[in-house]
């Protein structure tokens, strides 16, 4: 099996897709001859032709707005934002257009598209390039919100969402792009042909949007995570020596409630680790959630580590990054409760 | 040193109020026929001039000269006559009802009519329109189901979007209807995309695009126009001038600087100004578009120039802001008189025949009102289940919505 990194199983899955739907069309800002910022289109040109891959001027509310008209016809677009930072202005067309052509035209219209855009920090990326803004997505009815943080779930999630015939949101970290990374900004990087998730198989696979997967067992504690913050959180509970049981949620929007119960009964201990800024961030709805459904199993608070509620700063960045050591402490707080 | 003026702010206004007397004298209107009709593949750049006149094929007495007149025969005259009197007479069924409290809200097209339905008599079936909420002539100009759309009107058990939404944004993809939104221009983009898919599967079908005067000040009227430029699909970009945006007259959008239609000249789309009270220019100049769309030319801008004779819907009181009578002034007429003033003129109607068909189309507004009333209206007989309300959200039903729907206990 093909040892793959998040960027080139992201352009599988497209590919993969690309090559069996003529449908399938992909575009964004320098998505075309070059391939894109990431590089996650590199060579999608050459192969598809222009009209089924191809550079969009820099007009993110166009980008989404274009793109809902292409799937109320009958196509599949998957649109790249270049940054998440860069998603606002296409936020009203996929607020009040893509979340509600279905439920607005009683089933008449949809969108079946997918956006996909790069998110989070860790690259020195500052206040624009660092974003986290999955909470401003799950908020919205009609909209699903997907983060991988594995090139097996990338490629598999992403065939997913563009088969799914609801708009998809898909982040991908970007600090996840090229390799894992432990939240240890000091330490080399490793790339993803050592770790085991990057074994992707070749051609059509899927991984369910709702479906969370565990990625450590333990039964001390329940940390709830997605994205770069899964493998964070193997990091602070190896150094810890804290017996986590580690759930990547994969997606937010539909969420895998019942694996999220099942393990905070078992742990009757819940943590909750995201790179978004804390207040009003999808973690606050993940605690509403389990209090409503474990309130009766829980032995501690539930704890939340997020980024702070401040703009991604430039030069402090790990001071802002919710690392390996936060997590930590974090932890051991929810096991001495 | 010579001292700098202090600065002001121009603030644009109306050149009348209430109780002043109406004056159109900054409307210029030139002569029917002559505009002159250019070949479809024509350089945007020689046809500049075309967005600061006026296409009109009706002149005052009722002849259709120039270029642009022609292509309709007087079968085809009658029923676009037929279309904007059967759409006058649903939009005043429907304001009586409102007014009856048999729905909460309405939006009425007077004075607008020739626009949506000549256009609509342009397109062929398969076309989509991504329509405002003032472009009903659509729908009745297709053919659509009048008791259809007063059920959706009434939200009652017939009504197709299930009572989700506000009277009048329909939906009918059969009829090449996209489902409206209500909030201002976010549609124009989506035209575009929609044309460019066409564009891209190799199709022949093309996209009408729909906004008002006062939406193109909207930053997705400009993003529209960026990709239609860019990528050149099938489009036709409609924007109604209809003088006022609730009560904001349209120099408040920009109109008193430049005219709507210059604003494609930025982007080399090419633009047409056109009488849009003339239903033989509104199908002339459609057809134009039309054309130039399915021969793979390319997007066409085309501002209407009408006037909102009505409020802006039955919560808005235009006394409050203009002239009761302006609507009177205005230099372009009412569609339908100056159809009908034609039809007589080439021996194609008579007073009597009209007479005759405004009671025809009324017995069939009031009849379709009657059976839209038997499956209920707003607050009265049967409506949809409050149980759909937690449809039609995603496709399938996920699981938290279905816990919500047994919290509500339905």
């Amino acid at each position: 099996m093909a040892r793959l990194s998040m960027v080139e199983a992201i352009r599988d899955a497209m590919d993969c897709k690309m090559a069996e739907d003529e449908r399938v069309v992909v575009f964004g800002e320098d998505v075309g001859y070059f391939g894109g910022v990431f590089r996650c289109t590199d060579g999608l040109q050459r192969k598809y032709g222009k009209s089924r891959c191809f550079d969009a001027p820099i007009n993110e509310s166009g980008i989404v707005g274009v793109a809902i008209g292409m799937g109320a016809y009958g196509l599949r677009p998957v649109a790249e934002i270049q940054f998440a930072d860069y998603v606002y202005p296409g936020y009203d067309q996929l607020v009040s257009e893509a979340a509600r052509l279905r439920y607005r035209s009683g089933g008449d219209f949809f969108a079946p598209i997918v956006i996909r855009m790069p998110c989070g920090g860790g690259i020195y990326g500052g206040q624009t390039h660092s974003q986290s803004p999955e909470a401003v997505f799950t908020h919205v009815c009609g909209l699903k919100t997907v983060i991988p943080s594995n090139p097996y779930d990338a490629k598999g999630l992403l065939i997913a969402a563009i088969e799914d015939d609801d708009p998809v949101i898909f982040l991908e970290p970007k600090r996840l792009y090229n390799g894992p990374f432990s939240g240890h900004p000091d330490q080399p990087v490793t790339p993803w042909a050592k770790h085991l998730l990057s074994e992707v198989p070749a051609g059509r696979y899927v991984v369910p949007l709702g479906k969370a997967a565990v990625r450590r067992e333990g039964r001390g504690v329940t940390v709830l995570s997605y994205g770069t913050m899964t493998h964070v959180a193997e990091a602070a509970a190896e150094e810890t020596g804290v017996d986590a049981e580690i759930i990547d949620l994969r997606s937010l929007i539909p969420l895998d409630i019942d694996a999220i119960q099942t393990s905070v009964e078992k742990t009757g201990r819940c943590l909750i680790v995201h790179e978004a800024t804390l207040t009003s961030g999808f973690g606050a709805e993940l605690a509403a959630q389990v209090m409503e459904r474990c309130f009766y199993a829980l032995e501690a608070p539930i704890e939340r580590v997020a980024g702070w509620d401040t703009p991604y700063p430039h030069a402090e960045e790990w001071d802002y990054f919710p690392g390996p050591a936060r997590v930590g402490r974090a932890l051991l707080k929810a096991m001495e409760a | 040193m010579t001292s700098a003026p202090r600065l002001s702010l121009h603030v644009p206004e109306p050149t009348v109020r209430p109780g002043g007397r109406p004056d159109f004298s900054h409307v210029a209107v030139p002569e029917a026929g002559e505009v002159p009709r250019p070949p479809i593949d024509v350089n945007p750049s020689d046809i500049r001039d075309f967005a600061y006149t006026m296409i009109r094929v009706l002149d005052d007495k009722g002849d259709a000269v120039g270029d642009w007149a022609g292509g309709l025969k007087s079968d085809d005259l009658r029923k676009g006559l037929r279309d904007m009197m059967l759409t006058r007479a649903f939009d005043a069924r429907m304001l009586l009802s409102q007014r009856q409290g048999k729905t909460s809200f309405y939006i009425q097209c007077l004075g607008e009519e020739a626009i949506a339905t000549a256009h609509r008599k342009a397109l062929k079936p398969g076309d989509m329109c991504f329509p405002t909420y003032r472009q009903q002539g659509l729908l009745i100009a297709y053919g659509w189901p009048i008791v259809d759309m007063m059920c959706q009107i009434f939200a009652n058990e017939k009504d197709r979007l299930k009572g989700r939404q506000l009277p009048g944004l329909y939906s009918s993809k059969e009829a090449g209807f996209f489902t409206v939104s209500g909030n201002l221009g976010t549609q124009y983009p989506q035209a575009v995309g929609w044309a460019m898919a066409s564009a891209i599967s190799g199709d022949s079908r093309i996209a009408s695009g729909w906004i008002g005067e006062g939406a193109t000040a909207e930053s997705d009227f400009h993003s529209a126009l960026v990709f239609a430029s860019v990528y050149r699909p099938p489009v036709i970009l409609n924007v109604v001038n209809n003088q006022w945006a609730i009560s904001s007259y349209q120099g408040i959008a920009g109109g008193e600087s430049a005219k709507f239609a210059a604003r494609a000249h930025g982007f080399g789309i090419p633009s047409l100004r056109v009488d849009g009270n003339d239903y033989l220019a509104v199908y002339a100049a459609s057809l134009w578009a039309v054309e130039r769309a399915r021969a793979n030319l390319g997007p066409t801008l085309i501002e209407w120039v009408t006037y909102r004779a009505g409020a802006h819907s039955t919560s808005d009181d235009p006394t409050k802001y203009r002239p009761k009578d302006e609507g009177t002034a205005w230099p372009l007429g009412d569609p339908i008189e100056r159809l009908k003033t034609h039809l007589i003129r080439i021996g194609a109607w008579s007073e009597e025949r009209h007479r005759q068909m405004q009671a025809e189309v009324d017995a069939e507004i009031l009849e379709a009102a009657k059976e839209a009333e038997s499956h209920g209206t707003l607050h009265d007989g049967p409506k949809p289940s409050a149980a759909t309300m937690f449809e039609d959200v995603f496709k399938e039903m996920p699981r938290h919505l279905r816990e919500q729907r047994q919290q509500l206990g339905v």
